[in-house]
């Protein structure tokens, strides 16, 4: 049951869902900044967002006739594919991750994140003041 | 749920990082042991970090354990010293092969890289305490 209070705090939950996930990925690329052959990570947030809003996975489904058959959709986080990042200067030992970038791309990311918690309290707010008038 | 998982991953790292920095110390510690347990001079050794997934459903998170320690291959440095007890025939004493300069400059990087994820806990702490105002 969807109500229009779920309606109208939908966007920004589903934003601060995607914003926690993505400082997860960027935490792990932070984490395996030594780590040989490990790829950096991330995901296009906004066409994440626009795909989860819609409730539609931007991949295929593959059919599966058994069991055992795996769901094929690889890593996603809420349906948003996870992709790998365009190395600047990729060193010798495989890895991609450039710390300056990754420090950035989190300090942006937690900035956003608490920018939506705060678009959310002020939703609430708002359902308040109309219930109390 | 995806920030506490942050602290299992910035935790491995830290661990990680943290075994790093142990094998600098046990490396420079032993720069100049001619001789081990094993009668063998010390040879310098080295961590092997790997990718090991840490998402809640294996999607991705992604943390870091140390795969293996394993003892670095350089021949020994050989320094002419007939009246060491250790020196072979021709009056040589096997050092070990460890490089002090390789291992001040992991000793950094590993500080560096420990930071970092102190760095990254501590935001998430700060987020998953912003989290829970919502609503008041």
């Amino acid at each position: 049951m969807s109500s229009r209070i779920d309606d109208a705090l939908r966007f920004n939950q589903t934003a601060l869902t995607l914003r926690a996930a993505r400082q997860e990925l960027i935490a792990s690329n932070i984490a395996n900044a030594d780590t040989p052959n490990y790829k950096a990570r991330d995901i296009d947030f906004a066409s994440a967002l626009q795909g989860a809003l819609a409730g539609s996975s931007p991949r295929m489904a593959m059919a599966a006739t058994a069991d055992s058959h795996l769901n094929g959709g690889g890593q996603g986080v809420l349906g948003a594919p996870v992709m790998y990042r365009a190395a600047v200067q990729p060193s010798a030992d495989g890895n991609t991750v450039d710390m300056d970038v990754e420090r950035a791309q989190f300090a942006d990311n937690a900035l956003r994140y608490e920018a939506s918690v705060k678009f959310i309290s002020e939703d609430i707010k708002q359902v308040l003041t109309a219930l109390q008038g | 749920m995806s920030l506490f998982n942050i602290f299992n991953i910035a935790g491995s790292a830290m661990t990680a990082q943290a075994q790093r920095l142990n094998v600098v110390a046990s490396n420079l510690a032993n720069a100049d042991s001619a001789t081990g347990a094993d009668g063998k001079p010390y040879r310098a050794k080295q961590v092997v970090f790997s990718t090991t997934p840490m998402g809640a459903d294996g999607q991705g998170g992604a943390g870091v354990k140390v795969a293996a320690v394993v003892e670095d291959t350089a021949p020994m440095k050989l320094v002419y010293d007939p009246k060491h007890p250790m020196a072979n025939a021709q009056g040589y004493v096997a050092m070990p092969n460890v490089n002090p300069v390789d291992e001040m400059v992991n000793m950094i990087s590993a500080s560096r890289s420990y930071q970092n994820n102190v760095d990254v806990m501590n935001t998430s702490k700060t987020l998953l305490l912003k989290t829970l105002t919502i609503g008041q």
